[in-house]
């Protein structure tokens, strides 16, 4: 087990050392140490494009763990199942009504209308029939197309389109230093969530179980929940929705590994972290010098391996 | 002791128990028998409050089961749910160690793995401990999950219906071991059982339910006779008499 961390914490090593050295401006390992325009531009750009993959990556990885053990199902994560449409849908209403804002009200109404949107989510799935396993993630599919939609509405007779874009299509190119910096917010909410790993994981064994060993099951559901979408909100008004990689990084890890959070959680962080840069690195070199938003690049890629676990899973099952 | 003083439950207008007071005797093993949809599932999800009473009181030990944490109750009662869902991604000695939660909140001491390991070589598990759950039987799972609710190291044990997926020779070994681990670790242990035949051979006390009410209660000797059958299962099957325990010829 210790070696997987290990070799995590090296491939993210070796990925982050690319993606500071690849882009559309040229640097050179061996002149940077007399080239004070091109420390610059790491300082300015590379280094929190980076960065910035890094943690959205994992945070987003751990909160689709989170969101499919409350849940009970493998194929939810917040992006897809209306938490991050919610968490635009608050952005977007403060930004009309009231603009002038400070940045942490409203990060923190974008958790709000996130969690609310959560918890309709969960209203919803709790009405479905159990034995029909793959309902709950098409129903998060419409449901998260519905608040998405409804974005789109509001920005549309506002006339705030090109803003909306910004959230609901991820993308790092507009990381810059200055304006990403909330997203530390997103990886401490993750790192809270090591700390309740134990009661997550318990919880996905059902309200029964989870009753009987002495946890409340509402108050666990509401800590997940809570967590869930302030990692979303944070991460949608940074860098925009992100998908797959909560869906993707947490089924993977679990195959490999069980369901054992305290210990396999910092590998879903890092798996999710180590995804979301490649998309980020391949999106630079796909069209060069053109870039492709990291949320097509994954779009894509995720599409393709979540069909492979919905056949996989069926076929176990 | 658990004393449960007139308990009634219903769902919508439905009746599920209809006020019910038992007390049920410390340190022996007590099957609930009775026909489906007699309420006895019930009655032991509002001991364990798994469910909210909504009248009359349960008192386990000196717990008030309406008024005590969580956390309290979970230290002195475990029960092993009804519905076991998909095997869960774990290990056997992973979910085993879930069972010390009540006590470590996430931060688990030597004296929990103690517990552990204690609880697997109980139920001889020791040597699955590092088994993946999906990879065992489904007797062999029903085996692990009452593990962890040894493991959770309670004075109170509540299984409903813990033999089913179980053949004969797993259900009696199972059934065996329970009555040992009453005895020897003085604990009380509460069982719904479908099988009258096993409540009447391994249960110290039986109670036997009906449409939410208690038709008798005592020991399988006193109570296991024809007008308990007619009484609550409606047949009339025949009774043989084996070293003094009632046997139902089915």
């Amino acid at each position: 087990m210790m070696g997987w961390y290990w070799a995590g914490v090296f491939s993210l090593a070796l990925l982050s050392f690319c993606s500071i050295f690849i882009g559309v401006i040229d640097l050179s390992v061996s002149d940077l140490w007399r080239d004070p325009d091109g420390l610059h531009l790491i300082a300015i750009s590379r280094f929190p494009r980076t960065i910035a993959a890094v943690i959205a990556g994992g945070a987003l990885a751990v909160a689709g763990c989170v969101m499919q053990m409350l849940v009970r199902n493998r194929f939810v994560e917040p992006m897809t199942a209306g938490t991050g449409q919610g968490a635009a849908l608050g952005i977007l209403l403060v930004t009309i009504f009231a603009p002038q804002a400070p940045i942490f009200l409203k990060m923190m109404l974008a958790s709000a209308t996130a969690l609310f949107a959560s918890l309709g989510f969960l209203a919803i799935v709790r009405r479905l029939p159990p034995k029909e396993p793959l309902l709950v993630p098409l129903v998060g599919l419409v449901y998260g197309g519905l608040i998405g939609a409804s974005v789109v509405f509001v920005a549309y007779q506002a006339d705030l389109l090109q803003f909306i874009s910004v959230w609901l299509n991820g993308e790092f190119s507009g990381v810059l230093r200055g304006r990403y910096e909330l997203l530390w917010l997103a990886a401490l909410g993750a790192g809270f969530t090591y700390f309740a790993a134990d009661q997550i994981a318990i919880v996905g064994l059902g309200r029964a179980i989870t009753t009987s060993l002495g946890l409340s099951y509402g108050q666990v559901l509401l800590i997940g929940l809570i967590s869930i979408s302030f990692i979303s909100a944070l991460t949608v008004v940074t860098v925009g929705i992100i998908p797959f990689v909560g869906l993707v990084v947490p089924n993977i890890i679990s195959r490999l590994f069980g369901d054992n959070l305290r210990r396999t959680l910092p590998l879903i962080a890092m798996l999710g972290a180590g995804l979301t840069l490649a998309s980020d690195i391949a999106g630079r070199l796909l069209r060069y010098p053109f870039e492709i938003p990291v949320g097509s690049v994954l779009g894509v890629l995720g599409a393709f391996v979540f069909l492979g676990l919905l056949y996989r899973g069926q076929r176990y099952e | 002791m658990i004393s449960i003083r007139n308990v009634s439950y219903q769902i919508g207008s439905t009746m599920i128990l209809s006020d019910i007071s038992l007390e049920i005797p410390k340190g022996k093993v007590t099957a609930l028998i009775g026909p489906n949809g007699a309420g006895k599932s019930t009655l032991l999800s509002l001991i364990a409050r798994l469910e909210r009473l909504q009248s009359g009181t349960v008192r386990v030990g000196n717990l008030l089961v309406g008024e005590c944490s969580n956390r309290e109750l979970a230290q002195h009662l475990s029960i092993l749910p009804q519905t076991l869902d998909q095997a869960p991604r774990l290990s056997v000695r992973e979910l085993v160690s879930f069972g010390r939660y009540p006590y470590h909140q996430g931060r688990p001491q030597a004296e929990d793995n103690r517990a552990v390991d204690h609880a697997l070589t109980v139920f001889g598990l020791a040597d699955l401990a590092q088994r993946p759950l999906d990879a065992l039987s489904g007797g062999q799972r029903q085996r692990v999950q009452i593990a962890m609710n040894f493991a959770q190291d309670t004075e109170y044990m509540l299984l409903d219906e813990p033999l089913n997926n179980l053949d004969i020779a797993g259900a009696r070994s199972l059934m065996a071991l329970l009555c040992d681990v009453s005895e020897r670790h003085s604990k009380t242990i509460v069982i719904v059982l479908h099988d009258i035949n096993y409540a009447s051979r391994y249960a110290d006390h039986i109670v036997a339910m009906q449409n939410g009410t208690i038709m008798a209660e005592g020991t399988p000797s006193e109570i296991v006779n024809a007008d308990l059958l007619r009484d609550v299962f409606q047949t009339n099957a025949e009774i043989m008499h084996v070293d003094g325990v009632p046997i139902v010829l089915v």
